[in-house]
């Protein structure tokens, strides 16, 4: 493979540094308690995504130039060990991470535009654009990973900053509930893809996707991995995929998620976080082709997903949460593409959709107003759908549909709650055992109250 | 003759032990803050000035005119090696931004002369590298403790019978060692006393219920000091790793991994701050047991660059919830209390030394908890697996107590809630040097990795074997790895 010139290079560098000036500019201003003004927060936000943009742009105008289906920029070992332990970092561009990333920008210019003017005046528009930084930092880094330790460090920012979106409205509970839910399911995702960066590493002694994944370019590389330690890793990337993009049986993430504002959702959960998923299975392609049954259980997956997602989203009354089944039901979809081998189409589908549902996100909160202002230009009601769910069998479909298939319920009850009591009744016996020994009460935390200066909490 | 030459180690101590004296004498709880201040911020100086010292070679042990040591007690006891040298300026630093951000109205309640004492104590701790010295260092730090829970008139059954137990096991388990002779490896009725010990001054479980109970009763700030250096894993490296049998450690190992998933699942369902943090520091110090148990170059590296990184931002979230603390009391994790409108730099620091705890990128503990997983994979897949849980359940604890304390309500306030300048200089002090580290860690892994290997070298001496174990799917670059395996998916 010809090395490429040098201003491909740092074209390439300039895609992940920009946001990463972004992190940093908005990260030193909020510690230091002198938030910049949102006029200056929005041409920073400019100035980031328009260079990393336009970089981006350039590698992918450079690489059609010059035939060049695969660039890799190695930035050398962030951590090494001699003889023992490395940590690499490595950017690629190819026909799967150029897309990818020059998405993640379009979409993020666009949410970033619609936000200043959405969010003005609130009073966290900073923290919105902050972890907006974070998001976009953590995708760019993510769709551009060369190595899956990279690849994990974007994966968790994207996370971090998803969860703490949803909890982005600070005057209510529900928000930070919902948070807390989203970031849980996030963390056993990522400790599934942690587990399978470190049993890759051990297999084939690197995390570099070239070496992991076959030398060729996206989507030609053939992994060396045999039958059942490809099934092994796949297995673990899934539920790391499942995790992330909301498939069976973490699905009941997605319309919580609807708690954050509508930028988040549009740009989070309806556009890139919730396709971060399939972009990891797209990357590991080759995996799934050494293990049939694995490309087996993904397509079953995907399945099952899409149907729930469809009697799911069908039942909603809320445009935000049905946008997010409609939005999961594409995911699937291009889930069970992966599996049956079309990345190309499934690559399509992804952007497609990603652009055609953070549109539909950004139009929603004023559909309501615009229906109401056609029904009195018309003098009447607009015409409505009608009514599914009438007989019988039906009904027992809609049941299971209005409980989104009753993972959200399941999980709570077969996996958090015996894992809470459990705990609780581990609790319970230190205390008797400390109260044994102090001779008397022995938690002073017993006596501190509920919190009395929280008011207003349901309004 | 160069500065860096001067004994400055032996300065520090000098510094805290005599503010401890000094503040003593003093009345007026300002005047005290004022001297306790310039007393830890001169160890911190002197602490800085040793670590700098010995990375530039200059000599660990000063001529008589110069050293301290020799003129009062006749011989060095106290110096640095690779594996104390960054631990000493960051004990010396969590003492001196303690101090810097007790709050004005907790500066009658915060003694300064036990903190500078008990300063002295773990600073001398952390600087002795003799057992039964180290053992007496031990010993005598736990009498600060005690005093301060005699003091508030709160409950000190709990605490004295672990630390009884502790001191007797370690006494007789190390009297054991020497009856043995310490270049050997120590014989069953030596080394279980003293696995025993380790187990209870590392708060694992069953026998970690004095942790919880210390930061019950204890002020924040003396708990805070006493536990984040993590003195139990020191005494662990100093005293047991040597001498005990392969056995030992695999056992020790085992009961470190179950405490590390049981602390960090107890974290998560906690309803009150204290006992969190509490259950935090029982998960984390658990979690660097394990690695050093495992035995391997990559293993040890990684938990003594997470020893590092847990002492600073276990401290730095400490500081953190003290100032909450300081502000509404103690705070209830049962429901919402939306304090983030009131103090976003708070809020900030919070979850980033909160997450710094739990290894999120960029932060000083990632690199670490990446390459604790990947040995402890390559050692058991099991011990893998529970390693990844804790630090996952780590991660939901420390974002299910943000969004408790800074989100989900309205809390209502017509006084300043803010972070006053001498707190916010001590979090983010804190805050730069976790993302500092995190960012540009490989001078830091580099010096433990040469601790690790002292370390390994020495047990391998005492154990008969050829030197530090090299982990065997890890041993050569990862290009001539990948030739070798080229053929097969063996690892």
């Amino acid at each position: 493979m010809p090395a490429a010139p040098d201003w491909l290079i740092w074209s390439g560098l300039i895609v992940v540094a920009a946001p990463s000036a972004l992190v940093v500019a908005l990260g030193v201003a909020t510690a230091v308690g002198r938030g910049p003004s949102e006029r200056m927060i929005v041409r920073w936000v400019q100035a980031a995504v328009i260079a990393g943009l336009s970089a981006a742009l350039v590698v992918l105008a450079s690489m059609l130039t010059l035939g060049t289906r695969h660039v890799s920029i190695p930035m050398g070992d962030w951590v090494a060990i001699p003889r023992h332990y490395q940590f690499e970092v490595t950017f690629v561009f190819d026909r799967l991470s150029v897309p990818m990333a020059i998405l993640s920008l379009v979409l993020s210019a666009t949410i970033g535009a619609f936000a200043s003017r959405y969010l003005h005046r609130e009073p966290g528009f900073r923290r919105f654009f902050a972890l907006y930084a974070i998001f976009l930092l953590g995708m760019v880094v993510a769709s551009l990973a060369g190595t899956i330790e990279t690849l994990f460090a974007g994966w968790e920012l994207v996370g971090l900053s998803s969860a703490l979106l949803v909890a982005y409205f600070l005057d209510r509970p529900a928000p930070a509930r919902n948070g807390l839910w989203v970031w849980t399911v996030y963390r056993f995702s990522d400790a599934a893809l942690l587990l399978a960066a470190v049993a890759l590493h051990h297999l084939r002694g690197t995390g570099d996707f070239a070496r992991l994944l076959g030398e060729g370019p996206w989507p030609a590389g053939r992994a060396d991995l045999g039958a059942w330690p490809a099934f092994g890793v796949g297995l673990l990337m899934l539920l790391a995929a499942a995790g992330k993009s909301a498939l069976i049986p973490f699905s009941g993430w997605l319309p919580r998620a609807m708690e954050g504002p509508t930028p988040s959702s549009a740009v989070f959960y309806g556009a890139l976080s919730v396709h971060l998923g399939a972009f990891l299975l797209l990357r590991i392609g080759p995996i799934l082709e050494a293990s049939p049954p694995l490309a087996a259980v993904v397509v079953a997956v995907g399945l099952a997903t899409a149907v729930l997602a469809y009697l799911s989203g069908s039942v909603q009354t809320d445009i935000k949460s049905a946008l997010a089944y409609a939005s999961l039901t594409q995911v699937s979809i291009i889930v069970v593409e992966i599996g049956l081998g079309f990345r190309y189409l499934a690559l399509v589908h992804l952007l497609g959709h990603a652009c055609l549902r953070m549109l539909q996100f950004l139009r929603a909160p004023t559909l309501l107003h615009d229906y109401h202002t056609l029904e009195n230009a018309i003098g009447g009601r607009l015409p409505r759908g009608r009514l599914l769910w009438t007989n019988r069998a039906a009904g027992r479909i809609y049941r299971i549909a209005i409980e989104q298939g009753y993972l959200d319920g399941g999980l709570i009850e077969y996996v958090v709650r015996p894992f809470t009591r459990g705990l609780e009744w581990c609790d319970r016996t230190e205390r008797r055992w400390t109260d044994f020994l102090d001779g008397n009460g022995s938690r002073e935390s017993d006596r501190v109250k509920p919190s009395t200066v929280s008011i207003d909490e349901h309004s | 003759m160069n500065i860096l030459e001067l004994p400055w180690l032996d300065y520090a101590l000098l510094s805290t032990a005599m503010g401890s004296l000094w503040v003593g004498r003093q009345r007026d709880p300002l005047r005290a803050y004022s001297w306790g201040l310039a007393f830890t911020g001169g160890a911190l100086a002197c602490a800085v000035l040793a670590w700098l010292g010995f990375y530039l070679g200059a000599p660990t042990e000063p001529g008589e005119a110069l050293g301290l040591q020799r003129r009062l007690i006749g011989r060095v006891v106290f110096a640095l090696d690779e594996l104390n040298a960054p631990l000493f300026p960051a004990i010396a630093l969590i003492h001196f931004l303690t101090a810097l951000a007790t709050a004005r109205a907790k500066m009658r309640r915060f003694s300064f002369t036990w903190s500078l004492a008990a300063g002295t104590l773990r600073l001398a701790m952390f600087a002795c590298r003799s057992p039964w010295p180290l053992i007496v260092l031990l010993a005598v730090s736990t009498i600060p403790p005690y005093i301060e829970l005699r003091t508030r008139g709160r409950p000190t059954r709990v605490f004295v019978v672990h630390m009884a137990t502790f001191l007797a096991l370690l006494v007789v388990g190390w009297g054991f060692v020497e009856l043995n002779g310490r270049e050997a490896p120590a014989p069953f009725w030596a080394t279980i006393p003293l696995v025993l010990a380790i187990l209870i001054r590392c708060g694992s479980a069953p026998a970690h219920c004095w942790v919880t109970d210390w930061f019950e009763h204890a002020t924040f700030g003396i708990a805070l000091l006493f536990v984040a250096p993590l003195s139990g894993v020191y005494a662990a490296v100093r005293l047991l790793l040597p001498v005990a049998p392969t056995w030992a450690l695999a056992g020790l190992s085992i009961a470190s991994m179950i405490t590390a998933v049981y602390a960090a699942g107890m974290a998560t369902i906690q309803v009150e701050i204290r006992r969190f943090f509490a259950f935090l520091f029982i998960g984390h110090s658990a979690l660097v047991l394990v690695g050093i148990e495992l035995q391997t170059m990559t293993s040890m590296t990684a938990s003594l660059c997470l020893w590092f990184s847990v002492i600073l931002s276990l401290a730095g979230f400490g500081l953190t919830l003290r100032a909450l603390e300081a502000r509404f009391g103690r705070l209830s994790l049962r429901d919402y209390h939306g304090l983030y409108p009131h103090s976003p730099t708070l809020a900030v620091c919070f979850l980033l030394t909160g997450l710094a705890c739990v290894g999120f990128p960029g932060t000083l503990g990632f690199i670490a908890t990446e390459m604790l997983v990947d040995s402890a994979v390559e050692a058991s897949p099991m011990i893998g697996v529970a390693v990844v849980a804790a630090a996952a359940l780590n991660g939901i604890a420390v974002v299910r107590a943000y969004l408790h304390l800074f989100a989900g309500g309205r809390h209502a306030s017509t006084v300043d809630l803010g972070l006053g300048r001498r707190e916010r200089f001590a979090v983010l002090s804190l805050a730069a040097l976790i993302l500092g580290g995190g960012l540009f860690p490989q001078p830091g892994v580099m010096s433990q990795e040469r601790a690790a290997e002292a370390i390994l070298r020495d047990r391998a001496r005492i154990q008969g074997g050829s030197g530090p174990h090299h982990d065997p799917a890890t041993a050569q670059p990862a290009s001539d790895r990948l030739s070798s395996t080229a053929g097969g998916n063996e690892p």
